[in-house]
């Protein structure tokens, strides 16, 4: 009889206390990112600051970015979203917002204007590339090589991927068609411009396969952003493609012999996203969260830990050194002036409309 | 192992070619490392062929020989590939040396019955050979894994200081970031609390149902039996995304008792498959004589078919929890960030940042593993020797 009462009683309390806190801000937060040392620059600059102005909350970080798409599907159809604040690459994002499975965001009511007053959606300009989506950084996919490996003449152009004569020996590249293809047609004589102009026909991308057969039984494929820094750390590979903050690790951080080239570098986004139909308290959370970690300062501190660049304009100021290794980071974004001398612009639409096909066609070549 | 074939020296028309053969395989490995795989088996049948015509032949006394030869290949390993090849060189030097004066004397006979043909002489070395082989296949990539978790450098690479046996190139920061890291230790605390509880519950019913299906007048027992060990027949992921959709609606999508029960669902048919196995050797008489004796099941159960039962018992549990602790598909599905597991964190890790932690933190789980599989295999001989059942 007692054990029934207690129970009875906890639990009326429970609901009790779930009705009083459901108009304020649940206390429990999971956060989902790529794992390594990207989730760890977000965990110094966004979470730890943010918790100690809120000690009360307590968050999980999830490393499920990956299969972020696949998750937010199997989870919506099982109405059990677990997850309250989710970073995804722009495409993602894009993907996520067309299926209802991400919330519409406005920019200026939900995200901090800019110190100088500037709006958020100015501040942000054109890289609010969808509605649901919150923009961090811009990184960029680029070629870094062994300088122990290369000769007297270290490779400067993108198209050195394809010269097996200077430069004999395994490359890495992404086992996706996405910048593999369009570097594959720059290199083929199409100008910057006509790329994707290209790639839409199937001429185009049999083009861009053929100019890949050339090198294809010299190619590792890649398919996790670990896979080149440790292959170039090996001497398996003579160059590859991968992330810049990658490469800046490998060559900043762990001293390995290597370089890396910007020609061609390829910009994308990567930033929030909230799932879409969250309860009350914890949308209230998540949104409390995300105009705290969007903001000017907040961003320009990400670059503290890694060498990506900040999606707001007015952050690009305050970019200052490396935490433990006290370098100027600044040269090493890919925003900088420097760097971004040769740049390739990143189609979203191209890709949300092609993938599908390319990519079938691309595995299909793979598997040849 | 005493002699059981009086030995004579053989002909070169046999030793020569064996050698050839065993010299081409050396060469085939060297001339591999070094990109002529080829060019190594030519010039490995032939160097080999020559050695052993020299050694035999040539030379006065076999001791002077061999040694000679350990050095000419220790030097020849040193110019080759330094010191790693030197340690190389030395051991392929000894290797021949004694293979060569193994077929020439005809030692190779000496422990085997007189009256075997040779094609079962062959047959006896070929098949210890195939055996060594696959154990050589099934152990390499565990023994690879644990020199390079003393890396000092953050890659799953071989520097060149470690292949100079540099102390400067090895060091513990790998297992010091497993034993400090947070992320690290959540996953570890997580498994540690997860694995035993699916265990427990997976002996409980595993145990159980083996009994009862072992009982004669059970209806429908072999498709009760094969229900229960659909687990582990059905491939993995199909559980893991019904278990998903059918936790999320009931709530248990995400905690730890989720998991607990996913897990014990997987380890249930282990443990069914090993004490149905020992059920077998049980004699049923035992259970009557203690009924007849005034017992009642509760009390037979424990004190006359459990200890009997106990190894398969045993062994069921052992393969629960590893089930449980080296488990990732389902982990991944049913449990959410707060449930990550060990196996899980080594996934992440290895997909995002291909760190040495994870080698340190599977060579630490080979270890356990280890002890574990030794212990358990000590206690059974001293069980089985204190009930008289080996002589031990």
């Amino acid at each position: 009889m007692t054990l029934t009462k207690t129970i009875l009683a906890t639990t009326a309390l429970t609901f009790a206390a779930g009705f009083a806190t459901a108009q304020e801000m649940s206390n429990d937060m999971t956060l989902v990112s790529w794992g390594g040392a990207y989730q760890k620059s977000q965990d110094l600059a966004y979470l730890k600051p943010y918790l100690e102005m809120h000690p009360e909350v307590s968050a999980t970080w999830d490393s499920s970015s990956n299969e972020a798409v696949a998750k937010l599907r199997a989870m919506n159809e099982a109405g059990n979203v677990t997850w309250d604040v989710v970073d995804v690459v722009a495409s993602d994002a894009i993907r996520l917002c067309d299926e209802g499975l991400a919330m519409e965001i406005d920019p200026d009511t939900m995200l901090a204007a800019a110190p100088d007053g500037t709006s958020a959606a100015e501040d942000f300009g054109d890289l609010l590339v969808s509605d649901c989506f919150i923009p961090q950084i811009v990184y960029s996919t680029t070629v870094g090589y062994r300088t122990d490996l290369v000769g007297d003449t270290p490779p400067d152009d993108i198209c050195d991927i394809f010269d097996l004569e200077a430069y004999p020996g395994k490359r890495s590249l992404e086992k996706r068609p996405i910048n593999t293809m369009e570097w594959a047609l720059l290199c083929d004589g199409v100008a910057k411009d006509e790329v994707y102009d290209v790639l839409g026909t199937s001429e185009g991308q049999e083009r861009a396969l053929a100019k890949l057969d050339t090198i294809k039984d010299q190619v590792v494929w890649w398919s996790a952003g670990a896979d080149t820094p440790q292959l170039l750390a090996d001497g398996e590979v003579v160059m590859g493609s991968t992330y810049n903050g990658r490469l800046f690790s490998v060559i900043e951080e762990q001293k390995q012999p290597v370089a890396m080239l910007w020609d061609a570098q390829v910009f994308d986004l990567d930033g929030w996203i909230i799932p879409a139909g969250l309860p009350e308290d914890r949308l209230a959370r998540a949104l409390d969260f995300i105009m705290f970690a969007t903001d000017t300062q907040r961003l320009a501190d990400q670059a503290k830990y890694i060498s990506y660049g900040p999606a707001r304009a007015s952050s690009a100021p305050l970019v200052g050194k490396h935490a433990e290794l006290g370098i100027e980071m600044g040269p090493h974004m890919p925003t900088d002036p420097a760097n971004a001398k040769n740049t390739f612009l990143y189609n979203y639409e191209f890709w949300a409309d092609y993938r599908d096909d390319i990519d079938a066609k691309f595995q299909a070549w793979l598997a040849k | 192992m005493a002699a059981l074939t009086p030995i004579s020296r053989t002909p070169v028309s046999f030793y020569l070619p064996v050698t050839a053969a065993a010299g081409a395989f050396a060469g085939l490995l060297v001339g591999t490392s070094q990109g002529a795989p080829w060019a190594g088996v030519l010039y490995g049948a032939g160097l080999m062929a020559l050695i052993s015509l020299i050694l035999t032949r040539v030379l006065p006394s076999e001791k002077a020989g061999r040694w000679t030869l350990v050095a000419l290949f220790l030097i020849g390993g040193y110019a080759m590939a330094g010191f790693p090849g030197a340690v190389v060189g030395g051991l392929f030097g000894w290797f021949f040396g004694w293979f060569t004066f193994w077929l020439y004397e005809g030692r190779y006979r000496a422990r085997l019955a007189p009256y075997l043909t040779p094609f079962q002489v062959l047959w006896h070395f070929s098949f210890r050979v195939i055996c060594g082989a696959i154990f050589v296949f099934l152990i390499t990539p565990i023994l690879v894994v644990m020199p390079l978790s003393f890396n000092a450098e953050n890659f799953f690479t071989f520097t060149p200081e470690m292949l100079r046996f540099d102390p400067a190139g090895y060091s513990l920061k790998h297992y010091r970031d497993f034993l400090t890291n947070s992320v690290w230790q959540d996953a570890l605390r997580n498994s540690v609390m997860i694995a035993p509880a699916a265990t427990f519950l997976s002996v409980s019913f595993g145990t159980l149902a083996a009994i009862g299906l072992s009982q004669p007048h059970v209806p429908f027992r072999r498709a009760i039996m094969a229900m229960l060990i659909s687990p582990m027949i059905v491939p993995l992921i199909i559980s893991a995304a019904g278990m998903y959709f059918f936790y999320s609606r009931i709530g248990l999508q995400g905690t730890y008792l989720g998991v607990v029960l996913a897990h014990a669902a997987l380890g249930i048919p282990f443990v069914i498959i090993t004490v149905t196995a020992t059920l077998v050797g049980f004699d049923r008489s035992l259970t009557r004589a203690a009924a007849n004796m005034g017992a009642n099941p509760v009390t037979t159960f424990f004190r006359v078919q459990m200890p009997l039962i106990m190894p398969g018992v045993i062994s069921g549990a052992l393969f629960a929890f590893i089930t449980s602790f080296d488990e990732v598909v389902v982990v991944l599905f049913v449990g959410s960030a707060g449930q990550k597991t060990l196996p899980w964190q080594m996934f992440t890790g290895l997909r995002e940042q291909i760190s040495p932690t994870i080698l340190a933190v599977a060579t630490i789980l080979v270890a356990i593993s280890i002890v574990l599989l030794t212990v358990v295999e000590l206690l059974r001989r001293r069980s089985e020797r204190l009930r008289g059942m080996s002589p031990g």
